[in-house]
């Protein structure tokens, strides 16, 4: 197949802002060692080069679709890239540093085209009930924007605490309520059997696109995923889980199991 | 430059967001145009022989530019060569401009501008960052100010 590697490189090489860079170790396909390489992720391509000077990518892995997964390897901070299809290859990649392998991770599990998708229609419609409000209105919540005007909460989420993303709550008066308290109303449902959400949609909830495990599911995962918004604050909270169990497990692997 | 074939591959099967059969060229000296179908998945445009199952080629849509021709007619050039122009004649006028709004739309890089715009939109309008509840203000992918188009 052929693909549009001029452009390609050169959207590589361009200025515009990597969402991630730095060294890497990679295993080959045939050969277990271990290449040095520049990698650069950009949306959901992700380049590698020989040298960080290099004019050109050696090579790109296209990341839609894949999941990110820490894993067994005499390396230390390797994690791998999978994806779902029979005789995929796996691409097992080392940081550096314990910071470095967590940076990767993180950047490499939400660099999909339909994450990107997803948190721009939750912001789209967010926006539109905020500007125009929901069908029946909202009287008092469309004040003065200076009402909804906060100090900044306590609640700062450090992007290292993925863990227990507060479930959002419904909304009130169909109007999103910004100062919930996390925790409250509806505890996450993770195992994916029908949810409801705000509007009283009961649809089941499809599987995160990136976890689809052949295409065949995909047509109705994507559709269903687009439509509902709520749907997203699962899965991202099943995103956050997922993370947050994936450095359980490492941890243990590293100091032992604990009690 | 390698590239996950496979994958990609995989990805031309799944449902598209657009699919039709287009006559297309190729910015190849002699080239001329054939019918093929083509499809829209995420930020990539594979174009099939009508009847074949595995694409020809596959377009990534990043610094790209989407243009209006002639009647019917609207090109893929990529900002480096933009000389180097895809051509595509529609059956309608109608179809070219569905198309042009659906290509031009289709970058990831326009998805984070979106996402940008809106969550400094809903930031004015509130004082409050959109994405600090899903724990990803922080992420490089959704910063305010630094991503230029």
């Amino acid at each position: 197949m052929k693909l549009n590697e001029r452009s390609l490189a050169f959207y590589a090489t361009c200025d515009s802002p990597a969402d991630n860079a730095g060294f890497l170790y990679k295993r080959g396909e045939r050969h277990t060692a271990y290449h040095r390489r520049w990698f650069v992720l950009k949306g959901n391509m992700l380049f590698y080069f020989e040298e960080r000077e290099s004019r050109e990518p050696v090579g790109v892995i296209v990341l839609e679709g894949c999941n990110v997964e820490l894993c067994d390897s005499a390396e230390e901070f390797a994690f791998a890239i999978r994806f779902g299809g029979a005789k995929s290859r796996t691409y097992v990649l080392a940081a550096e540093s314990q910071a470095a392998m967590e940076s990767w991770v993180k950047s490499l599990s939400r660099a999909s085209f339909d994450y990107m998708r997803l948190v721009v229609r939750e912001l789209e419609k967010q926006l539109e009930e905020m500007r125009w409000g929901p069908v029946g209105g909202c009287g008092g919540c469309r004040g003065s924007p200076s009402s909804w005007k906060q100090k900044p909460l306590g609640l700062e989420q450090s992007p290292e605490q993925l863990p227990a993303l507060p479930a959002i709550p419904p909304k009130e008066n169909g109007c999103a309520v910004w100062n919930n308290v996390p925790g409250a109303n509806r505890p996450p449902d993770p195992s994916g059997s029908g949810g409801h959400d705000g509007e009283g949609n009961s649809r089941p909830l499809p599987l995160p696109p990136r976890r689809r495990a052949s295409s065949s599911e995909v047509g109705s995962a994507r559709a269903v995923t687009a439509e509902s918004p709520s749907t997203f604050c699962q899965l991202h909270e099943r995103y956050g889980q997922e993370v947050a169990q994936l450095r359980q497990d490492w941890l243990e692997r590293r100091h032992g199991p604990r009690p | 430059m390698r590239y996950n074939e496979r994958e990609l591959l995989s990805l031309a099967r799944q449902p598209a967001e657009k699919a039709a059969e287009i006559l297309m060229r190729v910015p190849k000296k002699g080239s001329v145009l054939k019918k093929r179908l083509v499809k829209l998945v995420v930020n990539f445009l594979f174009y099939f022989r009508t009847d074949e199952a595995e694409p020809i080629g596959a377009l990534l849509l990043e610094r790209c530019r989407i243009t209006k021709e002639e009647e019917n007619v609207f090109s893929i050039s990529f900002t480096e060569e933009p000389e180097r122009k895809y051509c595509f004649e529609c059956d309608s006028e109608e179809q070219c401009q569905e198309w042009i709004e659906a290509l031009k739309r289709a970058s990831y890089e326009f998805m984070r501008r979106s996402l940008i715009f809106y969550r400094n939109e809903i930031l004015k309008m509130t004082g409050k960052d959109p994405l600090e509840q899903y724990g990803i203000s922080e992420e490089a992918r959704f910063q305010l100010g630094t991503h230029q188009p």
